[in-house]
């Protein structure tokens, strides 16, 4: 089954075009990797699929809806330094907000909606933290709040950007684990993601993004040399030796 | 139009021309500082500064009332700067709070003051939209001198600005005294503002600072063309909006200034050159044909409603 | 109720609306927005008495409420075609209050509308223009319209409670799950827009936004949940209207400058020892640290 449609999708950001005949499907039950240098229009693509961010041209679908129909299929992990974590508000709180669509106009949340509120903090490892005020968090305490108010959701598709930037070690793993976990049931995940060395062990499938697909795949198959150079445009500076891509450096 | 045919009115054009220039190039600096509301927070905190000025000597002395209106002003800008930088209160909070509260302090002061004999017939109150007709020959030599201050300033260190405004980090390797111009800026910002206090007001000063900046925003990309278009909006505002306001009796001057500078922006808003409405009309319709070749669906153009950042 | 009874129960209620209005305003990073709506709201009012000739509560609240949308709209549009959001507000609201003072200069003359006046409020009138209502008896015009207009923003806050804390925090993720984030924006507008109007009569277009920032910022120093900053926030509110009130009475000076200027003297203690986010509290407690 397909769980997102993409057809010549078009995005500017002020004057410049950003985004050009964006085309892919993702099956139902994967785990997909949106890689691309900075710029490349990662983000603008996500806020683009889900309405946030006017498009120029194109259509989207998902499973074979529009957006309006199934919104409550779809969840959203904004990046962490989209909000002002100094909102005086406590962690459990925050993830509670993941229901809000959910719990509908005039109700208040009830004491269901908190224990499972609860019970997705405990997922992430943070259900000592429930309390916490979100300034008081570390930044991978944040980004793990964050994921378990996308857990609370409890969507069939989600939107999620960069969740692994600045995050502690620890704080990786978990994200992964639940990542996987989330496939596991057959949820479809995507993913922004600005770590080339992880790619490979993360995401069962690439979409290699810079202002356009330039390739899109299981990652055995599209995450080559050639094909990151292609979307880098000679400008990948990372390096690691044994590294399949490293001879690439400063061409 | 009899002011018009009086010397003292000619010169009361002359300054407002003057001020109008300096607003606008120090406006200009204060929009690429991202601080295009300081003016408005900083004019406000000026009032109780006026009013203790004369409290204190008991007349009006148009140059002992823009040393109080500076001093109370810079107290303001330290106040905001303290608040920003030892709380978690943000800067529009701060801003609002100090405009807010000062201006509160001085409109306590001036019913005050007002009390005080031959305080009612003091014309403070004309400080609060501005009265160009009120002013004596001294007044208008003070305001003019002062404008003319703020104008070389901003002219002669030109370059220094630039480097402030861009690149402050590059600018510290050159040696360039940082702190001290992020001073001199704020000085030089506080005397704009006071100095325009009784011909444009407390409240609309300010926009003699934000708008002809962002007019000339319109027309050109550069730093200097942006200054140089700037001042030319501020002073054509400055001048034309006196000379209507001479027209009636008792307009206050203030008001008629500040729709002289927005018809310009309206003006720049649709005609400009460089952001224009109409140039980017065009520009998206050939972006967009560029883009795909299918008809698009007419409702492209509605704006995100989500707040950026 | 007597005189100074009145009087201190209208800019209570002042305080307590701005408090509240003034909580969301902050959070929400739009203090500016109070600051240029409290301006535009004046040609809101001048034109609404140009049009009908008359000064009465509900054209002047329909009046301002069009003019606060009106800003809040034209400084989204401005914005939108590339202008900062701080430029744009400095532009539209200073022409739209030029406007307004021009118009009551040129076309209303000072008998009727008087702009001093709707700057500064004058609260020690509002007592003398009485309206009469059943059981009650004889209550002040103003009073009541301030009183009506707390009841729902009380109302609002407490319907749209979950909706007002989501799309302050993250409007990203709100608008994902399918509330209305652009349609809650404009609410908000009209109730800080009909804030404003109603508290015009006692403290005026500059002074209201004191009470609508200050005593919100004060309470965001005390506590990290919102239902007490909400709470803490009205308090302050009124709190700053009593001690308004008698200092002025007993400096003889304006009632309403001095409410603004004790909104100033609450935060003042608030910065300095508020046990979580004061200057000294951080002092006292240098173990804790500070978290980013």
């Amino acid at each position: 089954m397909v769980a997102l449609s993409v057809k010549d999708l078009a995005a500017a950001y002020r004057k410049n075009v950003v985004l050009h005949d964006v085309s892919f499907e993702i099956k139902a039950g994967t785990l997909t990797g949106i890689v691309g240098p900075n710029g490349a229009g990662k983000s603008t693509l996500i806020k683009s699929l889900l309405g946030l961010h006017p498009i120029l041209s194109g259509s989207v679908s998902f499973f074979g809806s529009p957006l309006e129909k199934v919104k409550k299929r779809i969840g959203y992990v904004p990046q962490r330094g989209s909000v002002d974590w100094d909102f005086p508000t406590d962690a459990l709180d925050v993830v509670t907000m993941g229901l809000y669509g959910q719990i509908g106009w005039l109700k208040w949340p009830s004491k269901r909606h908190r224990q499972k509120a609860l019970e997705a903090l405990d997922k992430m490892g943070m259900a000592d933290y429930a309390q916490r005020q979100i300034s008081q968090l570390s930044g991978g305490q944040q980004q793990r709040v964050f994921l378990a108010r996308a857990l609370v959701q409890d969507a069939d598709l989600y939107f999620m950007d960069e969740p692994l930037a600045g995050v502690d070690a620890a704080t990786e793993k978990a994200i992964m684990i639940t990542l996987q976990e989330l496939k596991a049931k057959g949820k479809t995940v995507l993913v922004v993601h600005h770590d080339l060395e992880t790619v490979e062990d993360y995401f069962d499938h690439v979409l290699l993004l810079n202002r356009t697909v330039i390739a899109h795949g299981k990652t055995e198959e599209v995450f080559t040399p050639e094909l990151i150079a292609k979307t880098y445009g000679g400008r990948l500076k990372l390096t690691k030796e044994g590294m399949g891509y490293g001879h690439l450096v400063k061409q | 139009m009899a002011i018009l045919l009086s010397s003292n009115a000619q010169w009361v054009l002359v300054s407002t021309f003057l001020l109008g220039i300096a607003a606008g190039l120090i406006g200009t600096l204060s929009y690429w500082k991202q601080q295009s509301l300081m003016s408005d927070a900083l004019a406000h905190a000026a009032l109780p500064g006026i009013v203790l000025a004369f409290i204190v000597l008991r007349e009006k002395n148009l140059l002992v009332l823009i040393i109080g209106a500076t001093i109370s002003g810079l107290i303001g800008a330290f106040c905001i700067q303290w608040i920003r930088s030892f709380s978690r209160i943000k800067d529009d909070a701060a801003m609002g709070m100090i405009l807010s509260v000062f201006f509160g302090l001085g409109i306590m002061l001036l019913t005050i003051a007002n009390r005080l004999p031959g305080g009612n017939q003091s014309g403070l109150e004309s400080f609060i939209f501005g009265q160009a007709a009120a002013m004596v020959k001294q007044d208008v030599y003070i305001m003019s001198l002062l404008a003319l201050v703020v104008i070389l300033a901003v002219v002669l260190l030109f370059k220094e600005w630039k480097l402030l405004l861009f690149d402050p980090a590059f600018g510290q390797g050159l040696g360039l005294p940082i702190r001290f111009l992020n001073g001199f800026y704020t000085v030089l910002l506080v005397l704009a503002v006071v100095i325009g206090l009784q011909a444009v007001g407390v409240i609309l000063i300010a926009a003699l600072l934000i708008i002809p900046p962002v007019s000339a925003r319109y027309w050109t990309h550069s730093f200097k063309g942006m200054l140089v278009l700037s001042a030319l909006f501020g002073g054509f505002s400055g001048a034309v909006g006196t000379l209507i306001s001479a027209m009636g009796s008792g307009w206050p001057t203030g008001p008629f200034i500040i729709v002289t500078a927005a018809c310009l922006f309206l003006t720049s808003l649709i005609f400009g050159l460089e952001k224009g409405l109409l140039v980017q009309y065009l520009l998206h319709r050939r972006q967009k044909r560029s883009v795909s070749p299918k008809p698009i669906p007419p409702d492209w153009g509605m704006p995100p409603k989500v707040r950026e950042g | 109720m007597s005189y100074t009874a009145w009087i201190l129960l209208t800019a209570s209620l002042v305080g307590l609306t701005c408090g509240l209005v003034g909580t969301l305003l902050i959070l929400r990073r739009m203090a500016m927005m109070a600051d240029a709506i409290s301006h535009t709201v004046l040609l809101g009012i001048v034109i609404a008495f140009l049009a009908t000739r008359s000064l009465h509560g509900i054209h002047m609240l329909v009046g301002a409420a069009l003019a606060g949308l009106l800003t809040a709209f034209l400084v989204q549009w401005l914005h939108a075609r590339g202008v900062r959001e701080d430029a744009s507000m400095g532009v539209v609201f200073t022409t739209l209050f030029a406007i307004g003072v021009i118009l009551i200069a040129t076309q209303v003359g000072n008998a009727h509308l008087d702009v001093e006046h709707a700057l500064m409020g004058e609260i020690i009138f509002i007592p003398f223009n009485v309206t009469q209502l059943p059981v009650v008896g004889e209550v002040p015009l103003a009073t009541l319209t301030l009183l009506i207009v707390t009841i729902l923003v009380i109302a609002l806050i407490l319907l749209f409670y979950k909706e007002w804390k989501i799309t302050s925090f993250d409007p990203a993720l709100a608008a994902s799950l399918g509330i209305p984030v652009g349609l809650m924006h404009y609410l908000f507008m009209t109730m800080v827009s009909v804030t404003a109007v109603a508290s015009f009569d006692a403290v005026g277009a500059i002074m209201v936004v004191a009470m609508l920032i200050t005593p919100a910022a004060a309470a965001y120093l005390w506590t990290d949940q919102l239902r007490i900053m909400f709470v803490l926030s009205g308090l302050f509110g009124v709190l700053a209207a009593f001690i308004g009130y008698y200092t002025a009475v007993w400096l003889d000076t304006s009632v309403s400058g001095s409410m603004a200027f004790a909104t100033g003297l609450i935060f003042l203690v608030s910065i300095l020892l508020s046990p979580k986010y004061g200057l000294l509290g951080k002092r006292l407690r240098p173990a804790q640290g500070e978290v980013k």
